[in-house]
């Protein structure tokens, strides 16, 4: 398969190209990096020169460039990420546990997003110009203009603050899940939303579906039979774009919820400097994203196999 | 018919009211300073969230600080670096397509691999990675938004340029021997400037809520530098008690990205 063989180069050229500037960062730190990372791991109070120079000798900082970025490629390669300059953890098992929490924050965010947008979108397509298509445009058009961290802050401010619906931030129960896959669903689901609409009103408008209705099938049977499936090819190809909406989204809305996904522990590890838990999360949230992409792209063969290629 | 010309004229009316909306927005940063003369940065902690004055038409921040002076800086700090982002990814973009495009072969290939693999590290994480090699905020945010708009350019250009090519009227001018300059120009130059105004308002918008957002989550511009951004995230424990002050940063980005997104336009994703 060319477009997996595709998929497996672009995803090799990502590992490259992340492992040589994370090298690049963990060589440029400001100041003495031995001294920044052991005050982060024992305190600002309590560092001394020997707690230095054990820092100094378990990481191999320092020493010809060369040898050094080859042994850094070549622990990355390995799945070798090594452990986390602040917590001591090893990076590995970190990630998959904050994983974990992002996927489950995605998943329902995104079925959220396509139980609110393509419904909404296919009625107003039925309907062009109608006052539901009308409305949708303006909701849409400002949903666009609200950045995610906006949106997060004002359902913060709106459903846990003034009305005291549901928890502001945090993890565990169900109802943490709400406010966090509702902003992301929201920004996910105006694109969808226009995306279904406009599919929906060309393939309302195309003779096939004219003359399937003046065969006599109902409105239902049409819609089922003729409409669906047509208009689901541009929402995948949609989807495809709103992984990295999504992936983006992660970053900001756990950081605005504090929800302990990847998106966060990446906030954190660049806040503290934290570079082999840069390295892991920022090769994790690459290739996830280079994996989900080479999924959409074989769904999308399958639901139109007409092969028109790109 | 009818109905395609009006959604053709209703489109180029929402446009001009995002250019419009621009305009303004950019108009306010800059002239908003020199009519209410002040320091983004001086405190004066007597009229900490304090109510509008001659001074200060928009009223004080916590630490008392003039909030028509920040928000004007801040807005000139994010539209200056979207902007300048966004004039040097559509130089390379452009650039780089084009080139891919002429030569074709393994340069095209090389060129199309580089930019799928970096289109699969999200925005953000990118700026992040950058802001932490290059010390200076604002350009490792430049940097960084122009390594991630120069694709959008570049893939764009590249498929323009691709299809003109291979048509007549660039076979006959080559016939006829002009040189590749003539051709860009009289060809090439006049499809892809059709398609730069709406990526670049696109690119715009991207830079001014990538910066708001990392400042946002505290991870872009430090602490007394005025941000959209960080403003909000200032203002926040506040927000009971001057809730009009939180809310001018929220209208202000609010504002750019709509007339931003109002200008590109209904793109065809």
């Amino acid at each position: 398969m060319a477009a997996t063989g595709y998929r497996l180069l672009q995803a090799l050229l990502l590992a490259l190209f992340i492992g040589v500037t994370t090298f690049a960062m963990m060589r440029s730190l400001p100041g003495d990096m031995a001294w920044r990372i052991a005050a982060h791991r024992y305190g600002y109070d309590l560092v001394d020169a020997d707690a230095v120079r054990l820092v100094q000798e378990e990481l191999a900082l320092g020493g010809p460039l060369l040898p050094a970025l080859v042994q850094w490629l070549t622990d990355m390669v390995r799945l070798d990420f090594g452990t986390s300059l602040v917590s001591g953890e090893s990076v590995i098992g970190e990630i998959t546990h904050q994983l974990g929490a992002s996927l489950q924050l995605a998943a329902v965010a995104l079925a959220l997003s396509l139980l609110l947008g393509p419904p909404l979108g296919i009625l107003a397509g039925l309907k062009p110009g109608g006052w539901l298509d009308r409305g949708l445009l303006v909701l849409a058009s400002g949903l666009r203009a609200m950045p995610q961290f906006l949106l997060g802050l004002l359902l913060i401010l709106l459903v846990s603050v003034r009305l005291g619906w549901l928890p502001a931030a945090g993890h565990g129960s169900a109802g943490h899940f709400v406010l966090p896959a509702l902003t992301l669903a929201l920004g996910l689901a105006a694109l969808s939303a226009r995306i279904a609409r406009d599919a929906m009103a060309a393939v309302a408008a195309s003779p096939f579906y004219g003359f399937a209705r003046q065969k006599g099938l109902s409105d239902a049977q049409v819609l089922w039979r003729h409409g669906l499936r047509n208009v689901s090819v541009p929402l995948v190809t949609c989807l495809g774009l709103q992984f990295v909406t999504l992936v983006e989204g992660v970053v900001v809305v756990e950081s605005v919820f504090g929800w302990p996904g990847i998106g966060h522990g990446l906030v954190h590890a660049i806040f503290g400097r934290d570079v082999p838990m840069v390295q892991g999360t920022a090769l994790v949230m690459g290739l996830t994203f280079v994996l989900l992409n080479a999924l959409n792209d074989a769904l999308q063969r399958r639901l139109d196999p007409r092969g028109t290629g790109r | 018919m009818t109905d395609r010309l009006s959604r053709t004229t209703g489109r180029r009316g929402s446009r001009r009211v995002g250019a419009l909306l621009v305009l303004a927005v950019v108009l306010f940063a800059w002239l908003a300073p020199w009519l209410a003369p002040g320091d983004p940065y001086g405190q004066s902690l007597l009229k900490a969230l304090g109510a509008p004055d001659a001074a200060a038409p928009f009223g004080y921040d916590h630490l008392g600080r003039s909030m028509i002076q920040r928000l004007a800086a801040a807005l000139q700090l994010s539209l200056l670096i979207a902007g300048v982002a966004v004039v040097a990814a559509a130089c390379l973009g452009v650039a780089l397509g084009v080139l891919a495009a002429a030569r074709g072969g393994w340069v095209d290939r090389a060129l199309v691999l580089v930019s799928d693999s970096l289109l699969a590290l999200p925005g953000l994480l990118l700026v992040l990675i950058l802001s932490a090699l290059i010390p200076p905020r604002p350009l490792a945010f430049g940097a960084g938004l122009t390594l991630v708009l120069w694709i959008e350019f570049f893939r764009l250009t590249r498929a323009t340029c691709r299809s003109l090519l291979a048509s007549p009227g660039v076979q006959a001018s080559r016939l006829l021997g002009f040189g590749r300059l003539y051709l860009f120009r009289r060809h090439l130059w006049p499809e892809i400037a059709q398609l730069l105004l709406t990526t670049a308002a696109f690119g715009a918008a991207t830079g001014v809520m990538t910066i708001a957002a990392l400042g946002f989550v505290s991870v872009g511009m430090q602490a007394p530098t005025p941000e959209l951004g960080l403003m909000m995230v200032e203002l926040m424990p506040y927000w009971r008690e001057a809730p009009l002050t939180l809310l001018q940063p929220v209208i202000a980005i609010f504002l750019t990205l709509l007339g931003l997104n109002l200008m590109a336009g209904g793109r065809q994703a």
